[in-house]
């Protein structure tokens, strides 16, 4: 009987196993939010209504998958951490709390549960209430966003290591967490993805310093933009010193875990928006390949990993760039973006790409579409990706909160109809024809 | 090169020192603010956004011509009050309520500005009752932007709103951002969906017919 592992490895290295693998959860851009998964867990009987689910993730707001559901909905990856979650404390002490949506739920224990006067949660970096806030989540929201916090800009004294203040050396604790992490999680035959941080360039989540009492440096989002056309020597010296540290750390990971991970989660950075990339081929060009490929060829030369690389949008123009990059594993493969035809990219980067999402639109059918629209759609993606392996079928992004759950419920459904090899071929295609 | 050609290509540029110096030489040297603004920013916001369109520059390139467009309204704009030039029309910007993503919404504040439009931006996480407000004040238009498919369903209740007031048929709606399309806008009865800064005032002026 093929494992989890096998089954992920096989898609990775572009060859059919017994059926395609499934993701839900192995990444913090591949999970489910945590009103969707509570309903989730009601619908299949895993859970009375009223059972709080744990937040894994606190920005996003996405919930845990637990071993219960891996089992149920046969999930074959799941995601390997450091110790603290992206506002820099760790996920432990945990706390009842209910979201605005009025799903029970369990948070951190430095997870803010009083709102501010106006009805706001105001989130603090590492938990420290001294400092000022950095991550906000409206009234009646979902999610966190970054507070912006920007000192003003003297473009005299611009000092990179400002910047830098976050990356640091892995220490002795976190190690041993990764290590503990590896050897449980192994255990159970899953495929491993890392997700340890530090090679994320430019990533706009982390760009705020989120973990950081009073970030210094370029913190604004729309100055770090503007950073990377009319102030590219200070952002290539920031990327290529967080490179060194990113490097040495994933030396020292692969120094405790070896080659138990199947792949290692890179960047986050997002390229793309919805109608054109974000930023043009030659500034990814000058800015960023250089570091993605040093980190991948280190990855390369040294271990068995994959490495994964997430970017929204539409970077169907970016794509080569990335690829060249030496980038294994795209995610989420945002079709509902322009250019981004799933027949295109399987056809033109299906040999040298997996492509992990791009299962469901999560833009529209599967928040807005009929249980019905999200099974024809499950199943003509299998048959597209999935070909040849080289597809781990994952949402396109995480799936968000709002979304009907009979439309989850058909997604899961759909996705175990459909994922045995080998693949029907498809009569006709149902979605993307003469669509925008 | 002409001086407000010099003007319309620093700001393309994003050159904001140059953009500064080629504004306040042009008004030194008795150019009518208002030639300064067709011809030196309201080209230049043109011509970015076409070269956007055309996929030659990306979001980087199109925010540091829109601060530098700025940068250069703001040496000219006392003198277009000065002069008595009316504004095209006044619109209210912000994001729908529960959304704080921005960037796109303030990008397509500073091409309408840059476009001779008064602009008051509410910033994020706008309440139905705040653009309401806004439009008793004499906003002509009212521009709605959403990143997440979360929110994006609560710019239906800033229509309502408007309806409620009594307000709807004075005003036009226009909505933005990375989940909305043209069906969508239609759905809620929204007068019309841009897909980027340029598109937004092109619709703009043909729906206002300004």
């Amino acid at each position: 009987m093929t494992s989890s592992r096998e089954r992920v490895d096989a898609a990775l290295n572009h060859r059919e196993a017994d059926r395609v693998p499934l993701d839900l959860g192995a990444t913090s851009c591949s999970g489910i939010h945590v009103s969707s998964l509570a309903a989730l867990r009601q619908a299949l009987g895993l859970d009375e209504p009223g059972t709080p689910v744990k937040v894994s993730e606190p920005f996003q707001m996405l919930g845990e998958v637990t071993p219960d559901l891996l089992e149920r909905l046969g999930i074959d990856a799941v995601r390997v951490g450091l110790p603290n979650n992206i506002y820099g404390f760790a996920n432990d002490d945990w706390k009842p709390w209910t979201t605005f949506d009025g799903t029970p739920v369990l948070v951190p224990g430095e997870f803010p549960t009083e709102p501010e006067p106006n009805g706001d949660l105001y989130m603090y970096p590492k938990g420290d209430r001294s400092a000022p806030p950095c991550a906000r989540m409206p009234a009646s929201g979902f999610y966190f966003d970054s507070i912006t916090r920007q000192e003003p800009i003297d473009d005299d004294h611009l000092d990179p290591a400002d910047n830098l203040e976050e990356f640091a050396a892995i220490d002795d604790e976190a190690l041993e967490h990764v290590r503990r992490e590896v050897e449980r999680l192994g255990a159970t035959g899953r495929a491993l993805v890392g997700e340890f941080g530090g090679t994320s360039f430019g990533d706009a989540a982390f760009v705020p310093g989120p973990t950081l009492a009073h970030p210094h440096g370029i913190r604004d989002l729309e100055q770090w933009y503007m950073s990377l056309v009319s102030r590219p020597e200070y952002v290539k010296e920031i990327f290529e010193r967080q490179c060194e540290i990113g490097l040495s750390n994933l030396q020292k990971i692969h120094g405790v875990v070896g080659d138990s991970l199947s792949a290692v989660f890179i960047t986050g950075t997002d390229f793309g928006s919805q109608g054109g990339p974000m930023i043009g081929p030659k500034t990814y060009r000058a800015l960023f390949q250089p570091v993605h490929a040093r980190v991948n060829n280190w990855i390369h030369a040294h271990t068995s990993w994959k490495t994964f690389i997430h970017s929204c949008g539409s970077i169907w123009r970016l794509l080569d760039d990335l690829a060249d990059a030496g980038f294994d594993v795209l995610n989420p493969v945002q079709t509902s973006a322009a250019d981004m035809t799933p027949e295109a990219l399987k056809d033109r980067y299906g040999d040298r790409i997996t492509f992990w999402g791009g299962g469901i639109d999560t833009q529209r059918v599967l928040p807005f579409g009929s249980p019905e629209d999200v099974r024809a759609m499950v199943r003509e993606r299998m048959s597209i990706f999935g070909a040849d392996g080289g597809f781990v079928f994952n949402t396109i992004h995480n799936v968000q909160a709002r979304v009907p759950v009979a439309n989850v419920v058909a997604l899961y459904e759909a996705v175990n109809e459909y994922r045995s090899y080998p693949m029907e071929p498809l009569a006709e295609s149902s979605f993307d024809k003469g669509r925008s | 090169m002409g001086q407000l050609e010099e003007l319309r290509a620093a700001i393309v540029d994003g050159q904001n020192a140059t953009a500064l110096a080629k504004v306040s030489e042009a008004l030194a040297s008795g150019l009518p603010p208002e030639q300064i603004l067709q011809e030196g920013l309201i080209a230049a916001m043109g011509e970015t956004g076409a070269l956007y369109q055309a996929g030659d520059i990306f979001v980087p390139e199109m925010l540091v011509a829109a601060r530098a467009m700025s940068a250069a309204l703001g040496v000219l704009k006392p003198h277009l009050v000065a002069e008595g030039i009316p504004s095209r029309a006044k619109v209210v910007i912000g994001t729908v309520q529960g959304d704080l993503h921005d960037i796109g919404k303030n990008l397509v504040a500073m091409f309408l500005e840059g476009n001779g439009f008064e602009v008051v931006d509410l910033g994020v996480d706008v309440s139905p009752a705040r653009f309401v407000a806004e439009v008793n004040n004499g906003a002509s238009a009212v521009a709605i932007s959403a990143l997440l498919t979360t929110t994006m369903v609560n710019m239906a209740d800033v229509i309502t709103a408007l309806a409620e007031a009594n307000l709807r048929d004075r005003v036009r709606v226009l909505i933005g951002g990375a989940p909305i399309t043209t069906e969508f806008a239609d759905e809620i009865g929204a007068d019309g969906y841009a897909r980027d800064a340029s598109s937004a005032v092109d619709l703009l002026c043909q729906l206002l017919e300004v």
